[in-house]
């Protein structure tokens, strides 16, 4: 076990090496560049525009440039933004705190709806309770979450004359102003992604109920619930965690537009304006990061099967 | 033709909206508020930035998201009247500057009671470093506006006293005065720039009416009131009326509109669209108060005069004929940004033509069929009866893509097949520099209305046009005529020497010509008083006289 999890962890390292390759090769192929860009519309001189590419090192050849920035990232330095002149670690990190908040506060919220509706509508199926389930998921797949967030917003502002805040404060300054930023954009989130959870629960346990050992459960007389929570949901919960693991790791990074909608400060947001403004550096530091939220995020699931599926050794 | 289809609905459906769009409800309200009431001193007003300022200095950097949150920090050695923005008035300085009779040296007095934020006192050793940064940067400083100030002498800035300063011109300069009002031109501390000249980008230290508080990356820029600032109003209150500022940079247009109906923000300076204001409108009633005002930026059409057919002045002339930009004014400020019809210069400016005389101008007359005829003509007479070219254009809503689809449509009405090639602004930019594109759809805002600015991407294109003036053409005449409107300083003469210009570049030789100019639009919650709209969103950032009412 422990040199498999020794072989996963060494295997993190080509991994991202390799994301880091693509990144830097896909982003100075996309046309256009930073400073290009920053003077749009401006009557400023070529000399300047070429003078500014030279300070941010634009003008070496791209070896040069990926080599400069693998030899920054070995001393665990992700350099500085180029839009900003900041380093790029402190513009991650202001974001950081929302983006992981909001991820964790809607993942909770669809494993809430999604676990129990999702094991209600498999036990009732084909019921009006398992129809109107089937509804309600549908409908949170049919409906992006940021439009469902808009509509929350525009709900609230017609209704209440009420928004939530602009700005971000953090949990341990002020609870409330904190919930009351994230409250409707969790929500507008969680919906959507409990559906997905909701329809995987459904058809998993489903499945598991329809196995010989639930049905030699049954003859035992054990009770339903027990048979339903101990022996079904137990053994439907694997393709669960991996589509909600995923899933938490895309709200990191995923949450562009509603980010957007709600004026959140997040790292989504963030990726979308670096890109928008070929700010290389960042967007490689970013896409390096989302990266390893993945990378480790899987393997957190791999070890939490072994805890799900007893049966399950790694060797 | 597929593309041609979706042009013509994306129009046809957007003049349907405007025709269904109630109009608004807000009030056109007067900027100090109701007659003969008091500025009240206290509170803290929340505006919106949409962008995000890149670094903290204006010497270098050209985005209004730099001016909206930091100007208030700073003040410039003169700045635009608030209460009638065309004209100029003295900040730093303590009167309008000494010109000699040969107008080559300027003399400027200053104020001797201007502090800095960290209470030393400003001389004319601050001026005199301010402006050789801006004008003679030393290499790897940035200065992208110096060229605007080539007629100053190299040594030319002195300190003639610890509050005097003396510019000294090789030749005069008719906008060299009005430059001196640049909102760019914050005045920096010698003792900070001779330490770092660098030291402006990352931090903040000025002579304005608000101190730094903080700013949160993406999120708020946080000022405070200056106690010991310089400034006081006609009754010798002391300036500014606000306790401070927070400006909170929000990208998402629903999210600004938002903001501002949850009342969680009082005003976003740069403009919102008609719609926009109409929903605002709607929702907050009397609560809302409206603005509005011609803007000095236009959309240029920009045909690529290195690659044929777009060599020929005929191909050229006939593309701003087919324009009816009458009609065009009608139905675009309905829907988005722009409204007025004009020239090189703003319309209504004080450089701007007579209509009539604009009127005389190929694209510009006011019989659309008439000029869509001559345009076939000229297209025909050119062997392009059946033109088809990509026209490019950024993927803005506002006002880009309106607009171009209107041009589009003008075009198909004398059968040029043109296809709209929409790009991503960085994308867009790169296509422009490279000139790999042939029509482009080209832009340019100012904070002045001042032919050297107005003019600056008509120069040669490998000559001072480099980098701005993506016709690419070369004309040394239209650099002399360029160069002369520059050097005339009695205003009288220079505005003709700019009709002639105008004449020349949009008609004679057609190299690139404005579709409408754009139109300012802000609606803001009625407790802001004190602040006027001014043709520009650069200029009356410092929020001096900006106050809270009820």
């Amino acid at each position: 076990m422990r040199r498999y999890v020794a072989g996963r962890l060494l295997l993190m390292i080509p991994t991202l090496v390799g994301v880091a390759i693509l990144t830097f090769v896909i982003m100075r192929a996309v046309p256009g560049d930073i400073v290009a860009l920053k003077y749009a519309g401006s009557p400023v001189p070529q000399s300047v525009i070429d003078e500014e590419r030279h300070q941010l090192g634009l003008d070496k050849p791209m070896w040069a440039q990926f080599t400069d920035w693998m030899g920054e990232i070995a001393h665990f330095d992700l350099g500085t933004s180029l839009w900003t002149g900041h380093p790029v670690v402190d513009e991650i990190l202001v974001r950081l705190p929302l983006s992981l908040e909001l991820a964790i506060i809607a993942t909770l919220l669809a494993i809430t709806i999604a676990v129990p509706l999702g094991v209600l509508a498999a036990v009732r199926q084909d019921t009006w309770t398992d129809y109107a389930i089937r509804l309600f998921s549908i409908g949170g797949l049919a409906m992006p979450s940021f439009w469902i967030g808009l509509l929350m917003v525009l709900a609230t502002i017609t209704l209440f004359g009420w928004a939530p805040p602009l700005v971000f404060t953090a949990i341990t300054d002020d609870p409330i102003a904190n919930l009351s930023q994230m409250v409707l954009p969790a929500l507008s989130v969680g919906y959507r992604y409990s559906a997905v959870s909701m329809r995987m629960t459904r058809s998993t346990v489903l499945e598991v109920l329809r196995e010989d050992y639930v049905r030699t459960a049954r003859a035992k007389g054990v009770r339903e619930s027990v048979v339903v929570l101990r022996h079904a949901l137990r053994n439907a919960l694997l393709p669960v965690v991996t589509v909600i693991s995923l899933e938490f790791a895309f709200l990191i990074g995923g949450l562009v537009v509603t980010e957007q909608v709600f004026n959140l400060n997040g790292i989504g947001k963030l990726l979308v304006d670096a890109v928008a403004h070929r700010d290389y550096t960042l967007i490689q530091a970013l896409v390096l990061l989302l990266a390893s939220v993945f990378v480790l995020i899987n393997f957190v699931v791999d070890m939490v099967y072994v805890v799900l599926d007893p049966r399950i050794r790694y060797s | 033709m597929f593309n041609r289809q979706i042009a013509a609905f994306g129009v046809a459906l957007a003049l349907l909206l405007a025709a269904c769009t109630p109009a608004p409800k807000g009030t056109a309200s007067s900027p100090s508020g109701a007659a003969g009431e008091q500025p009240q001193p206290g509170g803290t007003l929340t505006f919106i930035v949409n962008a995000e300022p890149p670094s903290f200095d204006g010497h270098r950097e050209t985005t209004f998201a730099l001016l909206h949150p930091i100007a208030p920090h700073y003040s410039t050695l003169y700045k635009f009247d608030p209460n009638d923005l065309t004209t100029v008035i003295p900040d730093v300085a303590a009167a309008m500057p000494e010109i000699s009779a040969d107008k080559l040296t300027y003399t400027i007095k200053l104020r001797t009671d201007v502090k800095f934020h960290d209470g030393t006192k400003m001389t004319s050793d601050d001026i005199v470093a301010t402006y050789n940064k801006i004008i003679f940067p030393p290499t790897g400083v940035l200065s992208p506006r110096a060229g605007a100030y080539a007629a100053v002498d190299a040594n030319g800035i002195t300190a003639t006293s610890p509050d005097a300063v003396t510019f000294k011109l090789k030749y005069p300069s008719a906008s060299f005065a009005t430059n001196l009002a640049s909102p760019w031109n914050f005045i920096y501390s010698a003792a900070k720039l001779k330490a770092d000249i660098h030291w402006y980008e990352k931090n903040i230290m000025g002579t304005g009416p608000f101190t730094y508080v903080s700013n949160t990356k993406g999120q708020d820029w946080v000022g405070k009131k200056f106690p010991d600032y310089f400034g006081k109003d006609k009754n010798g209150v002391q300036l500014p009326y606000l306790d401070g500022y927070k400006a909170l940079i929000i990208t998402d247009a629903s999210a600004e509109v938002n903001a501002i109906r949850s009342k969680q923000a009082a005003i976003e300076f740069r403009g919102f669209t008609p719609q926009q204001r109409d929903t605002l409108s709607g929702a907050l009633g009397s609560a809302l108060a409206i603005q509005e005002a011609p803007w000095i930026c236009v959309n240029y059409v920009v045909p690529n005069t290195k690659k044929p057919p777009f060599d020929d002045v005929r191909v050229r002339q006939a593309l701003t004929l087919a324009i009816d930009r009458y009609a065009g004014s009608t139905s675009l400020q309905k829907i988005t940004i722009v409204k007025d019809v004009g020239g090189l210069m703003r319309p209504k400016g004080p450089f701007a033509q007579t209509d009539a005389d604009l009127q005389k101008i190929a694209g510009f007359g006011t019989d659309g069929a008439a000029n869509k005829a001559k345009a076939k003509q000229l297209l025909a007479d050119a062997g392009q009866s059946n033109l088809t070219f990509k026209f490019l254009n950024r993927n803005i809503t506002t006002p880009y893509e309106p607009v171009a689809l209107f041009v589009l449509d003008q075009w198909k009405q004398i059968g040029i097949n043109a296809t709209h090639d929409v790009k991503e602004t960085s994308a867009y930019q790169a296509d422009l520099r490279a000139g790999n594109f042939e029509v482009a759809l080209d832009f340019n805002c100012d904070f002045l209305d001042e032919p050297d600015l107005q003019l600056a991407k008509f120069w040669s294109a490998s000559g001072l046009g480099k980098g701005l003036n993506f016709a690419y053409y070369d004309d040394a005449a239209l650099d002399k005529m360029i160069d002369g409107q520059s050097r005339e300083t009695d205003p009288a003469k220079r505005k003709a020497l700019v009709a002639d210009i105008e004449k020349y570049a949009m008609d004679t030789k057609a190299y690139q010509y404005p579709v409408l100019w754009w139109y300012r639009i802000i609606p803001y919650l009625n407790t802001v008083r004190g602040w006027r709209i001014g043709s520009n969103h650069y200029t009356n950032q410092d929020l001096e006289t900006v106050w809270l009412g009820k």
